[in-house]
């Protein structure tokens, strides 16, 4: 990591020049740690509306929305070759659905047009989306291929959001055969340290169950999310990969490792009615696409993704395993990880001041 | 499992290329077994007691064993099923077994699936409509006794890459909705969707004529409305209803005596896996194989003394 040197639009670049979006997010944030410690990386930008949450070396973190005037002049000043576009929100608990569809559709359809703007330096374009966008019904295959389509047209704003984006991208990977283009499918992402609904749900003394299904999910550890964020980024394999563990586990399975804890049973009809309360008692909040995937659950096939040379580290059951473990450990010690908090003048003196040695293996 | 293609089902996990090499072996010991097409176990080998044998599928090789053990008695003592041909299902490898398919809650299919389990020790997967998933509680057993949601997915699965025997209906609904004025009459086999499923798979169908599961629960008459009101494919009246009444009459079956003739296997000599088939081709076939088991319904029926001593 001889490469302190963030103004690095001066001289000309061998290393990758990386723009990651929603730095502040759990996945951003990640991929700008790991990418800082690759020597092959030369420039990071981490685009968010907030401020970062993990500690930071060398990324240069830019305080933007999603609007287009300010995307392509980033791409343009920090002469970016690469977009890991990981602000996509699939948990539809966590805003409005108006903010959502601002979020993933506007949103990413600037940061396409700044990437393939007249004069763009961008070759590599990376979207963290998410098997939302294959649904769950009964008639569903076990398996969904990158290329099955879906079974019933989507119902929730948040996969119709996805899928509109995931269009987006097609028509730009169309419309520029110069850049690779690689669309990920994430499943339901479990670990130490994300929080989404079903985790939650998992986290309750009862576990939320629709009474006469037991259906089968699939999981996905966080550190292999990361990891196969990277791979894409690091070999350039264009194309659309599912990303999620081997096997799939019942309901009642995933219950029995994380705590063998009862379930309580929400009707299987009228069940979205019969959810509405819990979320309004604060209790947890149990969106209509999970809801669908406590009925029916989802099978990815992760086989392309392997094809092309990736590992997965976890399986399903192993990966929810692992999750178990980190909730056992926070109850007894707390929370490990201390917060951190972005202060721009202390980051500003890390980075810049000349009072800082910096890059002391150097001569 | 000869099928060298199924070296990629190590990627898949481990467990499912065993399968039909672990049913060989009767369990003896333990409760709760290893079997077939198991999710990936944990990285211990001792087994997790929170982990169940549910398998990819849905299936559960525990959950089977029990109801053999409970389905036993009316297999042999009710409909007192008779196999001729069963050598011609093949002992390892996909087959796609095709069959006649009758009675107004049919009782060919748990026949079939019984039958064939206990006497080949292969497990048996069960293709049909979506609607029983979708149905609390019947959706989860049946998923658990090997039911799988007819996908062309989920058959190519099956039988190409993980090489188990498949059983489909053809008719659909079609068989089971008739009256019994028109029993052992077959309904149209679909659009040969199954034909172009073991074409692409590259395995053989499987033809099998059962006689018996017509009377077993005779519909007397249908009533369309009812079944559009309630979304059902039909809404028989059906004599068991007579009999038992309106309830327990879905779930009692008359002592049909069963007989069930495995047909010489059907190859087709066209390329796997490829992404069309002629359509001509397909329904060709699916009609020739549609004849076989008419005219072998109309030889055994030939023979039949009694409905109900066979």
């Amino acid at each position: 990591m001889a490469t302190g040197a963030p103004e690095g639009v001066t001289g000309i670049a061998k290393g990758r020049r990386v723009l990651v979006t929603g730095l502040a997010s759990f996945w951003g944030g990640r991929i700008a740690q790991q990418l800082e410690a690759d020597p092959t990386v030369d420039v990071i930008v981490g685009l968010d509306r907030r401020e970062p949450t993990v500690p930071l070396d060398r990324t240069e973190f830019v305080r933007a929305d999603e609007s287009y005037s300010i995307l392509s002049r980033i791409v343009k000043a920090a002469q970016i070759d690469t977009i890991v576009h990981t602000f996509l929100i699939v948990d539809s608990t966590m805003m409005s659905n108006r903010t959502l569809h601002e979020i993933n559709v506007i949103g990413t359809m600037n940061l396409l047009a700044a990437a393939g703007a007249a004069g763009s330096t961008v070759r590599t374009v990376i979207v963290k989306s998410s098997t939302l966008v294959y649904g769950s019904t009964a008639r569903d295959p076990v398996w969904f291929r990158e290329d099955t389509p879906r079974s019933a047209p989507p119902r929730t704003r948040v996969e119709s959001s996805l899928l509109e984006v995931e269009g987006y991208l097609r028509d730009f990977a169309e419309d520029n055969p110069h850049v690779a283009v690689s669309l990920l499918r994430i499943s339901n992402v479990v670990g130490r340290a994300i929080t989404t609904p079903l985790v939650a749900a998992l986290q309750l003394p009862l576990v939320p169950a629709i009474a006469g299904f037991d259906p089968r999910f699939q999981f996905v550890e966080e550190g292999d999310v990361v990891r196969s964020l990277l791979f894409v980024l690091r070999h350039q394999v264009p194309g659309v990969f599912n990303v999620a563990g081997d096997g799939l586990l019942p309901w009642t399975e995933v219950g029995a490792i994380c705590g063998d804890k009862p379930f309580f049973y929400l009707p299987p009809v009228l069940t979205g009615v019969a959810a509405a309360p819990l979320r309004r008692l604060g209790l947890v909040d149990l969106p209509e696409e999970i809801l669908d995937l406590l009925r029916y659950g989802r099978g990815v096939d992760n086989r392309r993704l392997k094809q092309a040379g990736f590992r997965y580290e976890h399986t399903s059951a192993g990966a929810v395993e692992r999750f178990w473990e980190g909730v056992r450990l926070r109850r007894t010690v707390g929370t490990s990880e201390p917060d951190f908090v972005y202060d721009p003048e202390v980051e500003s003196f890390f980075r810049r001041s000349p009072a800082v040695v910096r890059d002391l293996t150097s001569s | 499992m000869p099928d060298p293609k199924l070296g990629s089902a190590e990627q898949v996990g481990p467990g499912i290329a065993e399968t039909a090499s672990v049913l060989d072996e009767v369990p003896t010991s333990g409760a709760l077994v290893h079997l077939p097409g198991m999710a990936p176990a944990s990285p211990t080998p001792t087994h997790d007691p929170r982990r169940s044998d549910v398998d990819e599928w849905g299936r559960s090789e525990h959950m089977r064993e029990l109801a053999r053990r409970l389905y036993g008695p009316i297999y042999r003592n009710l409909f007192r099923a008779e196999w001729s041909g069963l050598e011609k299902i093949p002992a390892e490898g996909g087959a796609l077994l095709v069959a006649n398919h009758a009675g107004a809650v049919p009782s060919d299919a748990p026949v079939i699936i019984h039958g064939i389990e206990e006497e080949l020790r292969r497990p048996v997967y069960g293709l049909a409509d979506s609607m029983f998933k979708g149905v609390p509680v019947v959706g989860t057993l049946w998923s658990r006794m090997g039911g799988v949601v007819a996908h062309p997915d989920n058959a190519y699965r099956l039988l190409k890459e993980q090489g188990q025997l498949v059983l489909v209906f053809p008719e659909g609904s079609k068989g089971p909705g008739k009256t019994y004025q028109e029993r052992y009459q077959l309904r149209r086999f679909g659009r040969g969707g199954f034909v172009e499923i073991a074409m692409r798979a590259g395995v053989p169908v499987v033809p099998i004529a059962v006689v018996g599961a017509e009377e077993s629960m005779p519909t007397l008459v249908n009533i369309p409305p009812l079944a559009k009101l309630f979304g059902s494919p039909y809404f028989p009246i059906t004599a068991n209803q007579l009999l038992f009444g309106p309830l327990l009459g879905l779930v009692t079956y008359l002592p049909a005596k069963f007989r069930l003739r495995v047909l010489d296997s059907v190859t087709f000599d066209v390329e796997a896996d490829q992404p069309r088939y002629s359509k001509s081709r397909i329904m060709e076939e699916a009609e020739t194989i549609r004849q076989q088991i008419q005219e072998a319904l109309h030889d055994m029926l030939r023979q039949r003394q009694s409905v109900w001593r066979g």
